[in-house]
């Protein structure tokens, strides 16, 4: 049986403020991975820049922490080179859905099977409470001093659009919820999205703890299965449902639609050079 | 090609849609200004050539089409096309017309023409062109024998046993041979000419060597794709033109800062912004120089020969995994649809050496245990350590840090891993005379045209220095400048770049460039007048 203990660092000194959501995201992750009896070997997760994207330096797994909204292509890019891995991309609101907003379109097309955990706290917390894609409409920055006058990003209802095949919104106040919808996400055979509600106690102080307890409550009577639906219940404005919005076991993951995975499993790193062929290929250039 | 002439260089990039070839009894792989015989398919393309057009040019076309005062043969190609059933086989028409004035073998020229559309499984359409290229064949002979043209004014291609092995094949393809025979297995790009060749070579044999190929939304995503795949285990590349590379500048930086080992091509076409896009240029020099902010080693070859394309690519890879760094790969239009014949390339025996090792448990992907900078690469689940990349500053672990002691440590590790490279970098290729006093200094697509340039001025003490490595700036080269009395500089872009480059690293400063910045390649005849009248000019001084 792995013991949390095996994902976790000792005597870690973490960037994040005193109640900030990430802690309790960072532990419900732990569990997640701890309940599916992963190897810390066989986990890779990929982060972006943030402070969100600081939480693989905070587990013990493999960890690639690449650029600033461009954790979806190495990861990507990881699962197609060795599926035998567990890979989560993992990053904040402004990481995932601003800066890198094209890559999550495309991924969401390609439906690699890894899993998209978005720390969604609607603000900049790393550069100091500028707006994100996901703050509200009026929400006053120092930088948006009339207050934000863009639409925020649906993510859900933007990822259902786009056939994304798991699609999935909790509370890191929900702990143990929490770590069953990303349990259930990592088991999902393709792309699953999990938007992760959370707090910034220091630069939000509109879409508070309170607040998120208030404007949202846990999906029931949902067929999870119906796309129409789910966009419906994803649309849904005044309070907020959690919980998981639409799922589709029935796509092929990008890396198993690879021919170079179709007859043989082996590592990259175990094959070798087609000498014949490649000397046959040369052949037919003869002139 | 149909036919095995002594030898064929086709270069692709006039004006108008074009394509250029010039046949030899001996090796050609460079572009001439003169043009001897002009097929014009269409209205505009005599005046889109006319500055290269002589007395002796002899054009043949559809006379009725053409307003202009020269003399063209006439040849309905439009009229025997649609007899054909399209306008489109006026190619396939003009090319047995070739055929038929050069006397060469009709058999051969139809067996190319099953074989090429069996390949592309687009076997109905041999038929039509076979009739074509008849056409065209037979024309030819009504040409000669009504003596509109006379045939001696053109050579008449033998088979020769010398060159039946000859490879035919463009830059881009040897980019991709060199990048199958190096090991690569996963190329993640977006298009863009004119390096789309190569992403479209590996595809479409991805499936017979075990490749990943994916075409990424854009140039970001491919650059982060590969280096995602290189920490997974494969052998990545990218290829790219100017305006992507500028996208992939950070994703450089990236694998700079987590040492991925990166290959990334480079086909230069002239800029900047979106330029000239099926023109050719060396402008990108000093931006792959420079291309990722802070400072990390890097590598940049230049092939100057098709063969060169093939070694340097294979090479590429293994330096890149070997000192975990960025290889670039620089070309350029010119290189990537040129076509010429080349003898057959080796396949490289034994493993291709990965310098990837079995991980143990405290393993330490930034360990500072190492005496040149190189710490092992392990690859997640591959062992029983973690593998751990950051982009951040990061202690050994790989793990974020602010301390300023780290910090130093890891950038003097980071900057000193190509400090044994020195003992493997590529030489400068010195061609003619070894007590020379005018040196002519080419890098990259430019050695072919300054070697034929040189050869037909035939001056006893002038010589080609050639860097298909331009970074780092080989040993050698101060040695070989200090000797020279008149150093030429030879590049296609406005600036020199290179030549800055060299001033850069060796202080030796290049006052006599010859650049070509028209979005052409140089060609051969118009170089050589140019290199003469540049020694006469400072009499073969400084």
């Amino acid at each position: 049986m792995t013991k949390i203990k095996q994902f976790e660092i000792e005597q870690v000194k973490t960037a994040w403020c005193p109640g900030c959501g990430n802690f309790m995201i960072l532990k419900a992750l732990q569990q997640a991975l701890k309940e599916l009896s992963l190897k810390p070997q066989q986990v890779v997760i990929v982060s972006g820049i943030g402070q969100a994207a600081k939480t693989p330096h905070y587990l013990n797994v493999n960890m690639f922490n690449g650029l600033h909204g461009r954790a979806l292509p190495p990861a990507t890019a990881i699962k197609a080179c060795n599926p035998e891995l567990t890979v989560i991309a993992e990053g904040g609101d402004g990481d995932m859905y601003g800066e890198g907003g094209n890559h999550f379109l495309h991924t969401i097309r390609r439906n690699p099977n890894i899993t998209h955990l978005v720390h969604n706290n609607m603000v900049y917390g790393l550069t100091k409470g500028q707006a994100s894609p996901t703050s509200e409409f009026g929400f006053k920055t120092p930088v948006q001093t009339d207050g934000v006058i863009s639409e925020p990003v649906n993510p859900l209802a933007l990822a259902i659009s786009m056939g994304a095949s798991f699609v999935a919104r909790v509370f890191c106040g929900d702990t143990k919820k929490t770590a069953d919808i990303i349990k259930k996400a990592i088991q999902h055979s393709g792309y699953a999205l999990v938007d992760i509600f959370q707090p910034c106690v220091t630069f939000n102080k509109v879409n508070t703890f309170k607040w998120f307890k208030e404007h949202t409550y846990d999906l029931e009577d949902h067929d999870s299965h119906d796309r129409n639906q789910a966009l419906k219940r994803a649309m849904e404005k005044e309070k907020l449902p959690l919980g998981i919005f639409y799922q589709n076991e029935d796509k092929n993951p990008f890396e198993q639609q690879l021919s170079v995975h179709e007859n043989k499993k082996t590592p990259f790193i175990m094959r070798e050079l087609n000498r014949q062929k490649l000397k046959e290929l040369l052949k037919s250039k003869q002139s | 090609m149909f036919l095995l002439p002594k030898s064929i260089c086709l270069a692709y990039g006039e004006r108008s849609n074009s394509i250029q070839i010039r046949i030899s009894d001996h090796p050609v792989q460079a572009p001439v200004r003169r043009i001897d015989l002009l097929i014009p398919l269409d209205k505009d393309a005599i005046a889109h050539v006319s500055d290269r057009l002589s007395k002796s040019t002899i054009i043949i076309g559809d006379r009725e089409k053409f307003d202009t005062d020269r003399e063209v043969v006439d040849v309905s190609f439009s009229n025997m096309a649609k007899e054909i059933g399209n306008i489109i086989f006026a190619n396939t028409i003009a090319v047995g017309l070739l055929l038929g004035l050069t006397e060469g073998d009709i058999k051969e020229g139809k067996q190319f023409l099953k074989n090429y559309f069996t390949l592309k499984k687009k076997e109905e359409f041999i038929p039509d062109n076979i009739r074509a290229l008849e056409k065209g064949f037979q024309e030819a002979t009504r040409l000669v024998k009504e003596k509109h043209i006379d045939p001696d004014k053109f050579l008449h291609m033998k088979k020769s046993k010398e060159i039946k092995d000859d490879l035919l094949i463009n830059g881009a393809e040897a980019i991709g041979f060199g990048a199958i025979a190096g090991g690569c297995n996963f190329i993640s790009s977006y298009p863009m000419s004119p390096s789309t060749g190569v992403l479209v070579f590996l595809s479409q044999h991805a499936h017979e060597f075990d490749i990943i190929s994916e075409q990424a939304e854009d140039e970001i995503s491919a650059v982060n794709m590969a280096i995602g795949a290189w920490y997974a285990g494969a052998r990545a590349m990218v290829t790219t033109s100017g305006g992507g590379l500028a996208l992939m500048t950070e994703g450089i930086s990236l694998a700079g800062m987590v040492e991925s080992p990166m290959v990334i091509h480079l086909a230069q076409r002239p800029g900047p912004a979106t330029g000239l896009p099926t023109r050719t240029e060396q402008g990108d020099l000093q931006l792959a120089l420079y291309a990722g902010h802070g400072e990390f080693p890097r590598i940049i070859l230049a092939p100057g020969q098709i063969e060169e394309a093939y070694e340097v690519t294979q090479k590429a890879f293994y330096l890149a995994d070997k000192y975990q760094v960025p290889v670039f790969i620089l070309t350029d239009q010119y290189t990537m649809d040129s076509y010429y014949n080349v003898k057959e390339f080796s396949v490289p025996e034994g493993k291709i050496d990965r310098f990837i090792i079995k991980t143990d448990a405290d393993y330490q992907r930034y360990s500072l245990d190492t005496d040149n900078g190189i710490t092992p690469r392990g690859i997640p689940n591959h062992g029983e350590g973690l593998v751990r990349a950051d982009s951040d500053e990061h202690d050994e672990n790989g793990l974020i840090t602010e301390d300023m002691e780290v910090r130093i440590k890891m950038m003097e590790k980071r900057n000193s891993k190509l400090n044994d490279f020195k003992k493997e970098a590529f030489a400068p290729n010195l061609l003619g005379p070894k007590d020379y006093r005018v040196l002519c200094v080419g890098w990259g697509s430019t050695y072919h045209v300054i070697k034929e340039a040189l050869d037909k001025l035939n001056i006893p003490d002038a010589a080609l220095l050639h860097f298909k490595q331009v970074y780092p700036v080989p040993e050698e080269s101060i040695k070989y400048l200090r000797k020279a009395k008149q150093i030429i500089s030879i590049e296609n872009n406005y600036n020199g770049q290179f030549a800055q480059l060299l001033e850069i690293s060796t202080g030796i400063s290049i006052e006599t460039k010859i650049l070509k910045y028209n979005g052409l390649p140089f060609y051969s005849d118009e170089l050589a007048e140019e290199i003469n009248h540049a020694i006469s000019e400072k009499g073969g001084q400084k």
